[in-house]
């Protein structure tokens, strides 16, 4: 990791990033501009939209480019075909300007990127990144290896956050009553109404914040308390963690923060959790649980999972036994499971259908014989008595300490958020709130819907949003004050485990936009204070304090300067603290809460838009979500047998009704689903996301109920008759075959052996199982001379099954690195999204339960490549280091290359899909790769520009590279490490071992094409008590 | 029946058979001349500066080295261009009012940058990298011309890919020591190709002309 | 007015000789020049002028959106890249190799029943092959780079990949066009004096004076046309069978399962044919009638062209069966897949009726009747170019639609772009034809003449 620069970045500004020059990959002569004032903004186009309150058109092609022409087009079109024979390439530069700085900062040497570490908050909780800074523009942001939450891995939500940060829909002025103001005139405005306050001691104040873990934040927001002291300060997240909080109260009588040690755990039981994915401390997690399902050889040991879920999840793919049952009944099983354990769980329950009462048997067996390596998760969206009964049996199989600590919560006030906003919604109601201050949160969108928040908000006097986006919430608000993106401004904040990250901004707000600090300055009457300081001076006064380590009392300048450099600040870790658990905590649970019959409706974060905060991210929007693959689009997800017996077919749409809250969602058939439960995701149906979240998919809030957020029973559905198109990228034909149904593509891919699975057992008896024949790994005979990689580097890759989660972050990784276009809906429809590494999924078996599995697909690198003899031009040709090169510039677009590729990883652009009009869009592009054009093929290069760079550098230095210097995008970001990449000559290279295991495999290697990319077959660990 | 054409039509048939291939070949000869002419690729063409700045009165006359001003040659793909203080250390000094110098001092007072005209630009789609070439022993003029040389700055080579293919397929012809890379004035020795031989071997140069070499 | 109307011609009865009887030297270039020099436009043929104009315009605004836009305008995608442009390339080219074949092969093999429709059929060919070859460029995703395929010295330094069969194409395409072009050319001379010299408007006259190249008919004249056509049917014989080989090496050369298969060049050569013949009857029938030609053009033509399609047709059945029969006996999983899916896969319906168009229609030419009747004859000619139209779409896209790796499986579905630009070179191709037929000897008169001194010679051989 490149040393990052830890100076403050309040001094850089946007004007001084006007003056770089322009990033390599665009065409447009002029630098990139935001705009700065007012007047500016005026003539932007942006003016007219905030205006009217209309949002862009999206910035990709909406039409398939079929319709669309009209009559001053079709002239144009009509000369041009005639015109082609003048259209010939001419390659004559256009005069350019170079502009250096008049005073240039020290640190920067144009042309080579910059790191920093920061913290990037999701749902108020932290998660460690670098981000990488091309001469001040932030462009990527990566794991922050240093950082115990990361380890170097990032989310899908961490890379694409870069791309939010210069979302051309932002806020991008302050706006009273819907027209431009200034924040000088926002603070006078305020200040009058808080005057007016402060002679009730804020009585009719109110804050509305999301969950804060901010300790800077907590601490201003605590001194405005003191300072009105009967205002309110309400906290509210969508997808927030009540359910783990209620039940831990529940356990142990007070709020505590749980944190899972999966490298202790040999056997894990999962009950409705995502822990891989969807907990704030999923990033390593994932790490922890990969690390014990690395088998080198038959004689390593690893872990197994049981998972018990309603709708099939990232950690479900994983599982060696997953059974997919409604949410409402995993509360029986858990039950019986404690009572096996001898854990008093209250009274009987009767096992659900699809439960027997083996599996059960078997699974405490498994649980009991390892006491103290064992964990069980119970899941967010499980009800508080689900979460006692975890606690209590993982007390009883003495696992606390070992598999599972505890700490104080690191929310900086604890609190139970849904009772938080309605007794927010009731006060405005009863007229009680005069001055409501909501920071980051949007709750005209996320409310509950039996929480009237938009008709009591009427009530209030005087309403200020601040926030990313002029959305729901804004059009309600007489202030909207944009708000700094994290990339923007000073911050801090906790992450999974309690420790404190400092937030330090890469440039300076974009838009002008201010921090929550700042509006809480605002509110304590100071204005001129820097949040640079504001953050800086509260952890010197705790340094001073001797809250932290006493270095820093004693030289606070270097404790500040490691803490930036770090990404964490030491000595803020949560102490882990002893607590008991109420032993009948179980017992807790009453009947009503579980067996609740007929069909459940599940509702759940997307994976790709989270709560809707992501909505109008178009790398989030476009990527396929997992195992569905659909994109721009959420669905009501339903189980084969459930849509069959309720005469369900895939795009139907059907009207949801839940106590008196409906809404019209399309149906998407998903293998692995539970029967009887339907799962529906939250963050779509957004009216004013922007230009590209805007009406795409259906508001699930409309009928989520604060009593029942999570898990509803007694949802009736009705065929509307209508239908709406769903895009998936991997269409799954489920189709009948002899008597059964099977999903088309998954058998073929079983039949071509493109997955490769054993168990365990299987595996010891048989190493070799995965082997393809020798006649296909040695070389086949071939017309050309053989190709000596023998010399120098050759470049290959090893995508582990086993521990590849599926969690898409390699995609959006590889969307940032290498500046790949979004196509949108229509596009991805025709087959034409540019994607440059995906993940297939295969079922296998009874689709109401079958196995998923997971494979990263990216350019194999043949060494037979079939797509180069074919290319007329040479414009995708052969490295002597093995790489499989694409020459944009030379490419003609034939696409008899993609024609010819067995794996069809190449992407073509059939129109202009890259965006050139957007200036806020340049310097979000990697200065380090093309961008492609109209008419040319693309693929992955194993971000060459990365291999290019470090052999450079290394030649400079005269030396050989070093195993783990060159890193892809993929592999850097891949939270389970795994995907490698390296130098397959050097037989000590980390690819080199893994290629050498016994499990490696090439996909279709019989066709003598020679892939660089191998694969490690899958394993499962399946216990042995469990038929079938 | 009466002749439709005179009788100096064969003679004309014949000459036009004859022109015909001469202006198919004329016409491809002028593409081609076009093509490398400096009206096309803007080589040994002086552009329109903001300043009339001389490389050979400050490498030859003052003496300074290239990295004085480019200062990141030795690090980075680019070269990098000085700000407008690194003008101001001397010319706070020296000819502070000199007429010619009135756009650095107002750049320097007003913060605005100065505007240069781009001499060697290539296309977004290159990726040239100056560190690499300099620490191989590729001396500035090899690409840029005998600056010292230069009263005003221009393009010295096409810059054409076929250009670019020459030198690293040969690169011995090109290289010289190490210590003479920032030669602003510099003339191959005698030997160039017997020493080019050695210097390759001694600097371990590898002639890269793999697409990704520059296309990335 | 109509032609038909203004001169009282006798309608000649069908005959089974390769020309009509009693026809003399004078009347044959009467009949033939008198189309070009004395007809007045009849509103036939400018009412089949405008609808083929109209087609242009079609081809132009498709053309126009899909440079201006991109080839993305059309259904491909990935990973079907080729289908609609490259089907249609792949027809029109077949459809150029009857022309060759009866110009150059059927004049080395001495057949007399060539002479009165190798003209037409050679225009056929250069128009079929102009609208193929606009296909390879439009295609391509930066047609304005067309000319990288070309081995000139660049700027780059760099040069076209000659393993690729795409560049072989532009040399077997251009060399085909060239060769065609002056074969034909050369054939016209003649004939281009013969309008000169009976021509009354001087305009005219010097019109067909300069095209005919100064030709008087003098003796070295007709030996050096005679060595050159001979020389020129030498070096075109071998394109009929090289050229569309090659268009199939484009599909042979890649590893994709219906494409990867020896079968293809025999195969390819023979559907060419196939559809080439059907093409020249589809344009023959209407002509003889319309133009009253049946003496020139008889029965005996069509029955011959008739027997040629059965013929290679036959061969293209037989490589349908092959191929399908060694998909199965491969045991190759994905061969069989591909064969599997075409028959029973999202595309069955456009297979069977293929066969139905190619294999099992055309079966009828075993029957006299069907070859004895010009418009029955007619009726199979169209449904025969439907089928080899529809076996090169299902060539293309089944073979793509499914590959290899089923993650990537996918569907095409053309657009009324695709559509427009197929129509548009069919207006290309009979704007063309149109102007020809008016404006050039759409027979070879001289060749004609040549016959009928034959004939003569026969029947005094059997007076003696």
């Amino acid at each position: 990791m490149p040393n990052p620069m830890t100076d403050s970045k309040d001094d850089l500004k946007a004007s001084e990033l006007v003056q770089i020059q322009l990033p390599s990959d665009s065409a447009n002569p002029h630098p990139p501009r935001f705009w700065r004032s007012l007047d500016e903004l005026n003539n932007g186009a942006a003016y007219q939209k905030g205006l009217a309150h209309e949002f862009p058109e999206g910035r990709f092609p909406k039409t398939s480019g079929q319709g669309g022409l009209n009559r001053r087009d079709l002239l144009k079109v009509m000369g041009a075909s005639a015109g082609l024979a003048g259209l010939t390439a001419c390659t004559k530069l256009p005069p350019e300007k170079i502009v250096p700085y008049v005073r240039q900062p020290e640190e920067f040497v144009p042309g080579i990127p910059l790191f920093y570490a920061t913290a990037m908050p999701l749902g108020g909780i932290g998660r460690g990144v670098l981000v990488e800074s091309h001469m001040g523009r932030p462009t990527k942001v990566e794991g922050n290896p240093d950082h115990p939450g990361s380890l170097g891995g990032a989310d899908v939500f961490g890379q694409a956050s870069v791309l939010t940060l210069y979302d051309p829909d932002r806020s991008q002025v302050p706006i009273h009553f819907g027209h431009l103001a200034s924040w000088d005139g926002f603070i006078a405005d305020f200040g009058d109404h808080l005057a007016s306050e402060s002679s009730t001691g804020g009585a009719g104040l109110r804050i509305l914040t999301g969950s804060i873990t901010s300790p800077t934040l907590a601490d201003q927001i605590k001194s405005v308390l003191s300072q009105f002291p009967s205002a309110g300060w309400h906290q509210y997240e969508p997808c927030g963690r009540d359910n783990a909080r209620e039940g831990a109260k529940l356990a142990f009588g007070q709020y505590v923060n749980t944190i899972y040690r999966l490298d202790k755990a040999d056997v894990i039981l999962s009950l409705d959790s995502d822990f891989l994915f969807a907990e704030p401390g999923g990033l390593r997690y994932a790490r922890d649980f990969a690390g014990r399902r690395r088998m080198v050889d038959p004689s390593g040991t690893t872990n197994r999972l049981y998972v018990l879920e309603s709708t099939p999840s990232i950690t479900g793919s994983l599982a060696d036994h997953r059974v997919p049952i409604r949410s409402s009944d995993i509360q029986a099983v858990a039950r019986a499971a404690a009572q096996g354990l001898g854990v008093p769980s209250g009274s009987d329950a009767a096992l659900p259908a699809g439960m027997s009462a083996d599996w059960v048997a078997a699974l405490v067996h498994d649980l009991q014989a390892h006491r103290a390596s064992s964990l069980v998760v119970a899941g967010e969206q499980q009800p508080p008595s689900v979460h006692a009964l975890a606690h209590a049996i993982n007390h009883a199989l003495g696992n606390v300490g070992v598999t599972v600590i505890y700490t104080d919560p690191v929310e900086a006030n604890a609190t139970d958020e849904i009772k938080s906003l309605k007794d927010l919604v009731a006060d405005m109601d009863g007229g009680r709130v005069r001055t409501l201050l909501m920071i980051g949160v949007n709750p005209a969108y996320n409310a509950p819907a039996d929480v009237p928040f938009v008709a009591a908000i009427q009530k209030v006097d005087f309403r200020v949003h601040l926030g990313l986006h002029q959305d729901e919430t804004a059009e309600v608000c007489h202030w909207h004050v944009p708000e700094t993106h994290y990339l923007e401004a000073w911050g801090d904040v906790r992450n999974y485990d309690g420790s404190a990250s400092i937030i330090q901004p890469l440039i300076a707000p974009l838009y002008g936009g201010k921090s929550a600090h700042e509006m809480m300055a605002v509110l304590q009457g100071q204005t001129n204070l820097s949040t640079h300081d504001l953050v800086r001076g509260y952890w010197q006064r705790q340094a001073e304090a001797g809250h932290l380590a006493p270095a820093a009392a004693s030289n606070f300048e270097t404790f500040w300067e490691t803490s930036l450099n770090n990404g964490w600040i030491e000595g803020t870790t949560l102490a882990v603290k002893q607590v008991t658990a109420n032993a009948s905590a179980g017992a807790a649970t009453t009947a009503a809460e579980s067996n609740a019959q007929g069909l459940e409706i599940v509702f759940r974060p997307d994976p790709s838009v989270w709560d809707g905060s992501f909505a109008n991210n178009a790398w989030l929007q476009e990527l396929p979500r997992p195992f569905s693959k659909l994109t721009w689009d959420n669905t009501l997800l339903v189980s084969p047998a459930t849509a069959a017996r309720l005469g369900l077919q895939r795009e139907d749409v059907v009207k949801i009704v839940l106590e008196g809250h409906e809404v019209e969602a399309p149906v998407l058939i998903l293998p692995g689903q539970a029967a009887n439960s339907v799962a529906l995701h939250l963050g779509y149906g957004r009216r004013r996301a922007g230009g590209v979240g805007t009406g795409v998919g259906v508001n699930a809030y409309a009928i989520r109920t604060s009593d029942a957020p999570w898990i509803a029973a007694g949802a009736t559905l009705t065929k509307t008759g209508d239908k709406h198109h769903l895009v998936t990228t991997q269409n799954h034909h489920l189709i009948d075959q002899n008597g059964q149904k099977v999903e088309e593509e998954s058998e073929a891919a079983f039949d071509r052996h493109v997955i490769r699975v054993a168990t365990v057992e299987e595996y010891g008896r048989d190493p070799n199982f995965a082997a393809d024949p020798p006649e296909e790994t040695t070389a086949a005979p071939s017309m050309y001379p053989k190709v000596d990689y023998s010399q120098g580097y050759s470049w290959g890759m090893s995508v582990d099954l086993n521990t590849c989660i599926g969690c898409n972050a390699c995609v959006v990784a590889c969307y940032a690195e290498n500046n790949i276009a979004v196509v949108g809906k229509e596009e991805v429809d025709n087959g034409r999204d540019m994607q440059w590494i995906r993940v297939d999924t295969y079922f296998r078996g009874d689709l109401d339960n079958p196995e998923a599995y997971n494979e990263v697909m990216l350019c194999q690198h043949c060494e037979n490549a079939p797509c180069e003899y074919v290319c007329p031009v040479g414009a995708t040709v052969h490295s002597p280091e093995g790489l499989n090169l694409m020459v944009y510039n030379r490419c003609v677009g034939t696409r008899y290359c993609s024609n010819n590729c067995p794996y069809k990883v190449r992407r073509f652009n059939f129109k202009l899909y890259s965006d050139w009009d957007t200036p806020s869009l340049y310097p979000l592009r990697n200065p380090d790769v093309t961008v492609r054009s109209r008419g040319v093929m693309e693929k992955c290069t194993y971000c060459v520009q990365r291999i290019m760079e470090a052999k450079i550098v290394a030649e400079r230095e005269d030396r050989t590279l070093r195993d783990g210097e060159i890193q892809t995008a993929c592999q850097q970001t891949c939270p389970t490490q795994a995907i490698v990449f390296g130098n397959i000559n050097d037989p000590e290279s980390r690819v080199s071992k893994l290629k050498a295991q016994s499990r490696d495999y090439g996909l279709l290697r019989d066709l003598n094409v020679r892939p660089r990319t191998t694969y490690l077959a899958r394993l499962t660990n399946p216990n042995v008590e469990i038929k079938g | 029946m009466p002749q439709i054409f005179h009788h100096s039509m064969n003679t004309i048939s014949r000459v036009s058979i004859v022109a015909g291939v001469l202006l198919v070949g004329g016409l491809g000869y002028l593409a081609w001349a076009v093509n490398e002419s400096p009206y096309y690729t803007n080589a040994k063409l002086p552009l329109e500066q903001p300043v009339l700045f001389s490389h050979k009165h400050h490498t030859m006359d003052d003496g300074i080295d290239c990295r004085y001003c480019h200062t990141s040659v030795e690090k980075s793909s680019f070269a990098g261009l000085p700000p407008t203080e690194t003008c101001m250390t001397c010319h706070s000094q020296i000819w502070t009012n000199a007429e010619m110098l009135e756009p650095v001092r107002a750049s320097y007072a007003t913060g605005q940058s100065l505007e240069w005209a781009r001499v060697n630009a290539l296309p977004d789609f290159v990726y040239f990298n100056h560190s690499i070439h300099v620490a191989k022993g590729i001396g500035c003029t090899t690409c840029h011309g005998q600056l010292g040389e230069m009263p005003v700055t221009w393009k010295e080579n096409t810059l054409y890919m076929r250009w670019c293919i020459d030198c690293h397929k040969h690169p011995e012809r090109f290289v010289r020591r190490r210590q003479d890379v920032f030669k602003p004035v510099y003339e191959p020795p005698a030997n160039q190709l017997a020493m080019g031989k050695q210097l390759v071997k001694e600097y371990r140069i590898k002639s890269y002309t793999n697409c990704d070499t520059c296309h990335r | 007015m109509d032609p038909v109307e203004t001169n009282n011609l006798t309608a000649v009865v069908e005959t089974d000789e390769v020309i009509a009887p009693g026809q003399t030297y004078r009347s044959v270039s009467d009949r033939v020049s008198d189309m070009v020099l004395e007809w007045p436009i009849g509103y036939r043929w400018a009412a089949g002028l405008l609808l083929a104009l109209a087609l242009l315009f079609v081809l132009n605004l498709a053309l126009g959106v899909v440079f201006t836009i991109g080839v993305g305008v059309w259904g491909i995608n990935i990973p079907v890249g080729w289908a609609f442009a490259i089907t249609n390339f792949v027809w029109w080219i077949g459809i150029g190799h009857a022309g060759t074949l009866i110009s150059a092969f059927l004049l080395l093999m001495r057949q007399q029943w060539r002479t009165s429709i190798n003209r037409f059929a050679e225009a056929m060919t250069i128009f079929a092959v102009a609208c193929a070859g606009m296909f390879p460029l439009a295609h391509m995703g930066r047609p304005w780079l067309f000319y990288w395929l070309l081995p000139y010295p660049d700027t780059m330094g760099t040069w076209p990949q000659f393993r690729s069969p795409l560049v072989w194409d532009v040399f077997a395409v251009s060399t085909y066009l060239t060769v065609s072009l002056i074969f034909w050319y050369v054939g016209l001379l003649p004939d281009l004096a013969t309008l000169r010299d009976r021509a009354k408007k001087r305009i005219t006259k010097i019109i067909y004076g300069i095209v005919s190249l100064g030709w008087r008919g003098s003796a070295v004249h007709w030996s050096r046309y005679e060595m050159c056509s001979l020389l020129l049917a030498g070096l075109s014989t071998p394109l009929v069978v090289s050229v569309h080989t090659v268009v199939s090496f484009d599909f042979t050369i890649a590893i994709l399962p219906g494409w990867h298969s020896t079968i293809f060049p025999p195969y390819f050569v023979a559907g060419a044919i196939y559809s080439g013949f059907a093409m020249v009857l589809t344009l023959a029938i209407p002509l003889r009638k319309y133009y009253h030609l049946e003496g020139f053009v008889t029965m005996k033509h069509l029955d011959f062209m008739a027997k040629v399609m059965l013929a290679t047709g036959l061969v293209v059945a037989y490589s349908y069966i092959m191929e399908a029969f060694m998909s199965f006996y491969s045991g190759n999983p994905y061969e069989r897949y591909m064969m599997m899916n075409r028959m029973t896969g999202p595309y069955a319906k456009v297979f069977w009726t293929l066969i139905a168009c190619n294999l099992v229609g055309p079966q009828v030419l075993w029957l006299r009747r069907f070859r004895q009747s010009a418009w029955l004859l007619f009726g199979v000619s169209l449904v025969v170019q439907t089928g080899m139209w529809l076996e090169r779409f299902v060539i293309i896209v089944t073979s793509l639609h499914r590959d290899f790796l089923p993650s990537s499986w996918g569907m095409f579905y053309p657009t009324r772009w695709d559509y427009m630009t197929f129509l548009g070179t069919l207006g290309l191709f009979f704007t063309l034809f149109y102007l020809f037929i008016r404006f050039l000897p759409m027979i070879a008169i001289h060749e004609l003449r040549d016959l009928v001194h034959k004939k003569q010679e026969e029947s005094h051989a059997a007076v003696h």
